[in-house]
Formats: structure tokens, sequence, C-alpha cells
């Protein structure tokens, strides 16, 4: 572990709270991704067979 | 011959954002990973700044990219206006949240630096201000393409914003250089590439400039992302809209 | 033209909205500071100018959803649209009657609240000034900004978050412009740059604001 002496706590916090924001900003836009894709394949699936039919 | 403007094509955009999207990701989790490494673990501590000089990494990149995410949402507006691709609408819309988590990053990194640095978390200094003031763009920006049902009428309200957002946001840069001096230091980083001597030595830059690169393709890889997914809704809304229609 | 102006200009005095209510609460906001901040009259001159061009903005703000609003819900904006009359120009005369009800009676109201401040005597003619060259370019934003959301309902509180950004220079400017005025400084070149910024978005923001309205009427 590298020695960060006197300024552990607000590198330390930096570092945590850059990594934090920009792992909730990946995971919100999947999470949002995965939603919005089941979505659309669900009304897709509907309407071929309503064409079908 | 093929032209960027062929990418303006939803379905071609799907095709090749698709293609693209796992490689500009890829290099992004690579260079953010080993960037923030080689920064925390493998390099001296400064001087005078002792380890906090560590922060740079994720502060430079992240308040450079938080910039250029407003620029690139200004040329998506203008792009909207003058040529009507709604993919480009759509773009400007996937790049706001990520240019305002950016901007959060470099105003609390910036904070958790000026504590030790200048015995205080806050200070109104220019460059700290014009960050608030650009993380509140960011806001109204999102909020109004929240608030505005249409989608058309939406793109083009919140081009109208960001193409206005922009003119003030310089003025504001303006206004409070002059109101107040302030105790942030210049842009090193520009000079940095004229004299090694003058600006960040290059024990700092090369990791710095590598997060930059992670940070950049992070963006570029989420904005794609995120655009795909509006896309996907948009197709979603306009089919459930025709089914009731029918 | 005149008569869009002469229309705009009695329906705010008659129905009382406007005139009155933005020059209450310039003078609640005022007399409430000293509650909050303590009666201390050496620290109330202190912050006096900066109050009082704050009070100014927000009485200005409160406003500024009435611009549009109510000619958007009874159709005469569609008229205004339709008539020969540029949107152009009827956003700027829309904005002129705004200022006209709000912003020049806070200019007179602003050196009597100055001396319940405590307001340093020097600062009074820049004050005068600062808030006559600026408060023009608060109507004038706002008018955007309500041109902007003037088709969200209930968007009182998005125009406030769209706005009050835009207000950041104008503030500043204005603001510095007192406060060097009452520490004796010569304040020109900040009354200079207000009377720029109310200049420049004279001439470029009733363009955005009739492009918002155009959409919003679509």
């Amino acid at each position: 572990m590298v020695d960060l002496g006197q300024y552990a706590v607000p590198v330390l916090s930096a570092y945590a709270v850059t990594i934090a924001l920009l792992v909730a900003l990946v995971a919100g836009s999947i999470w949002r991704a995965r939603r919005v894709a089941r979505a659309l394949a669900e009304v897709e699936a509907r309407r071929g067979r309503g064409a079908s039919s | 011959m093929a032209s960027i403007w062929e990418y303006a094509n939803p379905r071609r955009f799907m095709a090749t954002s698709g293609a693209l999207l796992p490689w500009v990701a890829a290099i992004a989790a690579l260079c953010l990973i080993g960037g923030l490494i080689w920064g925390f673990f493998f390099t001296p501590d400064d001087f005078r700044q002792g380890s906090t000089v560590k922060i740079i990494y994720v502060h430079v990149p992240s308040a450079i990219m938080a910039i250029n995410a407003w620029l690139m949402m200004l040329v998506a507006s203008l792009i909207w206006f003058v040529r009507r691709h709604h993919v480009s609408a759509l773009a400007a819309k996937a790049a706001a949240p990520v240019g305002m988590v950016f901007t959060l990053i470099a105003l609390f990194t910036g904070a958790v630096w000026g504590q030790p640095m200048w015995g205080t978390w806050w200070e109104w200094d220019p460059r700290l201000t014009s960050f608030l003031i650009l993380f509140l763009f960011y806001l109204g920006y999102m909020a109004l393409w929240e608030a505005i049902e249409n989608p058309d009428q939406a793109a083009d309200l919140t081009a109208v914003l960001c193409l206005v957002g922009s003119v003030f946001a310089i003025l504001s840069r303006y206004a409070l250089v002059f109101w107040n001096q302030g105790l942030h230091q210049g842009t090193t980083v520009t000079t940095a590439g004229v004299g090694v001597e003058e600006g960040v030595s290059s024990v700092f830059l090369y990791p710095m400039l590598t997060v930059l690169t992670g940070f950049a393709f992070l963006f570029l890889a989420l904005v794609l992302y995120r655009t795909r997914t509006e896309i996907r809704s948009r197709r979603l809304k306009a089919l459930i809209a025709q089914e009731r229609m029918a | 033209m005149r008569s869009l102006l002469k229309r705009d200009l009695s329906l705010a005095i008659r129905a009382g909205g406007g005139f009155g209510l933005a020059l209450a609460f310039f003078l609640i906001f005022v007399s409430l500071v000293p509650f909050g901040i303590g009666p201390d009259t050496g620290r109330l001159s202190d912050i006096a100018a900066g109050l009082l061009w704050l009070g100014a903005l927000l009485a200005c703000l409160l406003s500024l959803d009435r611009i549009f609003q109510l000619d958007w819900e009874d159709g005469t904006l569609d008229l205004i649209a339709t008539s020969p009359l540029p949107l152009e120009a009827a956003s700027a005369l829309k904005a002129l009657a705004h200022w006209l009800t709000t912003g020049l009676p806070l200019v007179f109201a602003a050196p009597i609240l100055g001396l319940m401040l405590n307001l340093p005597p020097a600062a009074f003619p820049w004050l005068i000034a600062s808030l006559f060259v600026g408060t023009p370019a608060l109507s004038i934003i706002g008018t955007f900004g309500a041109a902007l959301t003037v088709g969200i309902k209930r968007g009182g509180l998005l125009l406030s978050l769209l706005v009050l950004p835009l207000y950041m220079p104008t503030l500043i400017l204005g603001a510095l412009t007192a406060a060097r005025g009452g520490q004796g400084l010569d304040a020109t070149t900040p009354l200079l740059l207000t009377a720029g910024i109310t200049l420049g978005s004279a001439a470029l923001l009733p363009f955005a604001a009739a492009a918002a309205l155009r959409v919003n009427l679509r």
C-alpha cells in the first residue's frame, strides 16, 4: 500500500467518490438500457404476432 | 462515398455504434483502470502538495471532459437545428447526465483537494464558481428534457436553451474573473506541452493523460450507449402510440 | 405594436398582478433580511448593495411566468403569432412591458429601501444606475425563459431553475457596481459591462424567445 501521509483521507475519498459516481453512472445507463430494450422486444413480439394472425 | 451524415440514419447508427461500442468501452476501461492505478500507486508525491497531488489524476480529466461534454451538446444541438437529424438531438440528450456527473466529480475532488491546500472546502473563486454554474446548466437542461412530452418540441427547446446557455456560461466566466481573482492556479496542463519545467512535471503528466484518454473514451462509450437507449425508447413510444391508434 | 404594449401595461395595472406584487415582495424581502442577519447597521451597510440586487432579481423572477402564461391559456398568443407583427418584436415588447411594470418600479423603490438597510451614501447613484441599466436584462432573459416553459403545466419551478443561471452575469456585475460605488471607488467599468449585457441580450434574446414560442405553438 502506498504511504499517503497526512492527506490519506482527502485522497482516498476523492478516488472513492469518483469511482462510485462513475460506477453509478454506468450502472444507471445499463439499467435503463436493459429496461427499454426489454419493453421494446415485448412490444415488437406482440406486434409480430398481431401482424401474422 | 460514405459521409458522416449517413450515421444520422438511426438504423445505420445502431449498426455502427453496436459494432464500435465494445471496443470503445474496452479502451475506456483499460485507460481508466490503468491510469488510475499508475497515478495512485506508482507516482511520487509532490514536494509541496504531498500525496494530494494524486487527486489531479481524477480532477483535471473530469473537469476537461465536463466542459467538452457541454461543447459536444452544443455541436449536436446545432446539427439538430440545421439538419434536423434525430440522432443528433438524442445524442445531446444522452450526453447531459454524463457531463453532469463529470462536473460533480470535478467539484467534489476540487473541494477535497482545496481543503488541505487552501484550508477551505469551498472558495468563491472564478473557476469553482463557473463549475457550479455549469452544474446548474446541466440540471436545467435535463429538467427541460424531462418536462416536455412531445419529443421534437423537447429537442427544439433544449437546443435553444443549450445555445443561449453557452453564451451565458461564457459571460459568467468572464464576469467571475472580473469579480474575484481567485485562488485556483492557471491551466498548467497546456504549458506542460511547451516546457516541462514550467508546467506539470512529466511524472504526473503521463498518468494524467492516460486517465484523460480513459475519461474521453468513457464519455464516448456512454454517449453511444445512451443514444442507443434513447433511439430504442423513441421507437418504443412510437409503437405504443401506433397500437393505441389501431 | 403600440397597442400590444398598451394592452399588456393596462392588463398588468388593472389586474394588480405584476405592478404591486413584485414591489411588495421586494419590500418584504428587504425587511426580512435584518431578522435573518441581525440588526447590526455596520454589517447591513456592507451587504446592502448585494441584497438590494438580489431582492430585485427575485422579485423579477416571481412575475416571469405571467409574461406568456395567460396569453397562452386564452389563445391570445396564437393571435399574436398570426398577426403581421413578427414574433421577435412581440417578445421584445413583452419584455419591455414586463420591465416597465416590475423593473422600473424596483429602481425607484430601491433607494428608499437602501436607506432602511443603511446603504452607504456614496453607493446610491451607482445602485440606481446599475439597477436602471441591469433590470432590463433581467426582464429580457426572463422573457426567454418564460417562452421556453410556456407549454409546461406548473412550469414555475422549472422556469426558476432555467433562468437563475442565466441571471448570474447580470447579478455579479450589477451588484459589483453598487458595492464598488459604496466603497468610494469608481465603478464605471462594471456599470458599462452591465449595460453591455443588457444591450447584448436585448439584441439577441428576442430571436431565441420567438424561436421557442414558435416551437411551443406548433
